[in-house]
């Protein structure tokens, strides 16, 4: 066993490790915010009555969800040489998972019972009223949970972020692993630490979902 | 373990305190179902508190009384969808999901468990035909698997039973494609087809449209009186109590209150809860 | 423009490859970590703690270690402790463990949504734990868990474009293969997420006609052959069917 691991090797990567997770959190938060805003905004706009704005909408988000993060990422990189790489990795980020948040706010829109609707018309409540003190307050209540759920996605999902050599907690694993030509204590602590962060954290979603359901 | 050198049945007749069960109508023959002391709670909610009864061989037994005073709970214990917490409960004398060994109450092995269900079939409220299944699927599945039979012999008896119940013509239908009545008349078909000992009935025109529930008691009266088949019925039909059963168990809180022959129990009740459950279900 | 087309033409073989790369570490994850979500799903419901236990571990453990890691421990770990793999062997096993966590949640709650009625009338009629499940209860919860399966197929796609990093000559490494040759990025990463995109395309055609399928034996829906005519079945033939 200790031909295999060296604690010595574990305590000589974990700075470099700890300094990536600031990243790792950073991206998270940062794409995390990026989504759930431009989320909203596509559910909202998917919900237009004009095919012409619908179908191309719908055509983008359908496109983004079922095309590879990782090579969207070194798209954009490649495409934006003078843009920073940790921010091409937040925004990649937050659009990609934009559009699965916006499916969780669509759900969350439509679960909204149609009498909440009648009611608002009934008191003749400008439109613009009716989403912001009627529909919405409702609707991301609801969604909460499946947006936690994605946000942690997200975060286990940073490490893809090594393809354009941002400096998260994976890519500081692979570049200690490269200087030292051992991977094991490095990657595995990486590992553990993905599932020590994810792993509270979906059950505190859990029980937020629980608490509101 | 000393236990294991008692002897293998459970309550020998002799020790039971029979006499003192105010239900027990028959003397010297097994009883077909037997009730010793069952308890059964849900939470803090005890349904049943100790209930002492028993059924005769070709008895046709129908349970009335109030929404949970535990009828439908009887059911389900003798089907082994819910375990009760004390007591046992004996089938044909067998001991069925607990028994008495060396003075302790312990769970039957699941072998011998699932023995004595064979000899009990059901049918739901809800109907709850496999969706999966056509028609004739649903029939002979559990006589093919369960008991073994070739699936032609299988066929043959569930043609058999389809004809009884009046629905030859739907033998390949998809289960979805039938009305209530005709779900409820194949799930008929699908507990016979086991040669139940017991059929237990729980509610299964509750679910129904009134115009379609005469066709499936229609079903049911003619197995009470084509078969020697035992009867256990929790029913909201009166008419259907009375033409069917030759026994009506009160229940009320878990306990029976009243035991009669039907045309007793339905047109001169005795204990006052009786009468006023009667006067609420016959509507004056 | 032209040269561009003519470049991408001259390779076509090498997309050929690369898609079917792609292909293989997809449908070979999926089909492990199918196997996978049906053990685990099924045995995150047992009753016995010794059962439970480890398989809601193993499930937490796959779902929360990222797929990144995992890939990559596998291929630069693993031979470590003595066992070596080859590079489709690890992106297979990387997905298929992945995905098949993700999927034992899906089983698992697919089977907690058939109703109880259809347990209690399997009871009813003897049948055992394992007859109850294989032709009862997963015909019913299979309908149920098609539509989320899709999902994570898909993603399970898009994860295999890791398979580059491992020495893999995948749809992605021919990305970077075509903008090497046209010198044209726009171009080749344009091409390149529309061949993914026509392969979950595809995967969703598929994974939609077994659903459709699964509902038809459920009784529910039309059959694949009346959804795949042409002509739209006249309303009056299907209420005959009814």
């Amino acid at each position: 066993m200790n031909d295999v691991w060296s604690w010595q090797r574990a305590a000589e990567a974990l700075p470099p490790i700890l300094e990536g997770f600031r990243i790792t959190l950073l991206a998270t938060v940062v794409g995390t915010a990026i989504a759930a805003v431009l989320g909203l905004l596509v559910a909202l706009v998917r919900r237009s009555r004009s095919r012409w704005v619908t179908a191309p909408v719908g055509l983008a988000v359908e496109f983004v969800r079922s095309t590879p993060l990782l090579v969207q990422l070194v798209f954009v990189y490649l495409m934006l040489p003078s843009v920073p790489a940790l921010v091409v990795g937040c925004v990649v980020l937050g659009v990609h998972y934009a559009t699965y948040m916006s499916e969780v706010y669509r759900a969350g829109i439509d679960a909204v019972p149609r009498g909440q609707w009648e009611a608002a018309k009934a008191l003749d409540l400008p439109r613009t009223r009716v989403w912001r003190a009627v529909v919405l307050p409702q609707a991301i209540r609801k969604t909460l949970p499946g947006l936690g759920n994605y946000a942690i996605s997200m975060f286990k999902e940073t490490p893809y972020l090594f393809a354009i050599s941002v400096v998260e907690m994976f890519t500081a694993a692979q570049q200690f692993g490269g200087r030292t030509f051992v991977y094991t204590e490095a990657l595995t602590m990486v590992g553990l630490l993905f599932l020590l962060a994810s792993y509270p954290t979906s059950l505190l979603v859990r029980r937020l979902e629980n608490r509101l359901a | 373990m000393p236990e294991t050198t008692a002897p293998r049945d459970a309550v020998p007749s002799g020790t039971a305190p029979a006499p003192a069960r105010a239900t027990t109508t028959v003397q010297g023959a097994v009883p077909a179902i037997e009730f010793q002391g069952v308890v059964k709670r849900f939470g803090d909610n005890t349904v049943l508190d100790g209930l002492d009864f028993s059924v005769a061989k070709g008895d046709r037994v129908t349970l009335i009384g109030p929404s949970g005073s535990g009828k439908t709970t009887i059911l389900r214990l003798l089907m082994t969808l819910e375990e009760a917490d004390g007591g046992i409960i004996l089938v044909d004398g067998d001991p069925y999901t607990h028994e008495i060994r060396g003075g302790k109450r312990v769970e039957v092995p699941e072998k011998r468990r699932r023995a004595v269900r064979r000899r009990v079939g059901m049918v739901f409220q809800q109907f709850n035909l496999f969706p999966n299944m056509s028609v004739l699927e649903n029939i002979i599945e559990a006589p093919m698997h369960v008991l073994g039979l070739a699936r032609a012999q299988a066929t043959v008896r569930a043609e058999e039973l389809l004809d009884q119940v009046g629905l030859a013509d739907k033998r390949d239908a998809r289960c979805t494609q039938l009305s209530g009545g005709q779900q409820q008349r194949v799930a008929i078909a699908r507990a016979l087809a086991m040669d139940p000992e017991i059929l237990l009935l729980d509610e299964v025109t509750s679910a129904l449209d009134p115009e379609i529930v005469a066709d499936v008691l229609g079903v049911l009266r003619e197995v009470a009186e084509t078969t020697d088949i035992t009867m256990l019925i929790v029913t909201h039909e009166m008419q259907f109590a009375r033409d069917v059963s030759n026994r009506v168990l009160m229940f009320d809180h878990g306990r029976i209150v009243e035991e009669a022959d039907p045309e007793t129990m339905f047109t001169s009740p005795t204990h006052e809860r009786t009468q006023e459950f009667l006067r609420a279900v016959l509507g004056d | 423009m032209s040269d561009n087309l003519s470049t991408l033409r001259d390779a076509l073989p090498r997309l050929g490859e690369g898609v079917v790369v792609t292909l293989q570490l997809t449908l070979g994850g999926a089909a492990l970590a199918l196997v996978l979500a049906l053990l685990l799903g099924l045995g995150s419901r047992a009753g016995s703690l010794w059962v439970r236990g480890p398989s809601r571990f193993v499930v937490e453990f796959f779902r929360g270690t990222s797929l990144v890691v995992q890939l990559f421990w596998l291929f630069y770990v693993l031979p470590v402790f003595g066992f070596r793999m080859e590079s489709l062997a690890c992106g297979i096993l990387a997905l298929g463990l992945n995905y098949g966590a993700y999927g034992a949640e899906v089983v698992r709650g697919s089977i907690n949504a058939v109703p109880q009625g259809q347990w209690e009338a399997a009871t009813a009629l003897d049948l055992g734990p394992v007859h109850r499940l294989r032709r009862v209860i997963l015909p019913q919860a299979w309908a149920l868990m098609i539509p989320m399966l899709t999902n994570l197929l898909i993603q399970l796609l898009k994860g295999s474009a890791l398979a580059t990093y491992i020495l893999l000559h995948d749809v992605n490494y021919f990305i970077e293969q075509l903008r090497r040759s046209t010198q044209d990025t726009f171009f080749s990463y344009t091409v390149g997420l529309l061949v993914y995109f026509a392969l979950a395309y595809v995967l969703t055609l598929g994974m939609n006609a077994l659903e459709v399928r699964a509902k038809n034996r459920l009784g529910s829906g039309p059959s694949l052959r009346e959804v795949l005519r042409v002509a739209p079945v006249p309303a009056t033939t299907r209420g005959g069917a009814a």
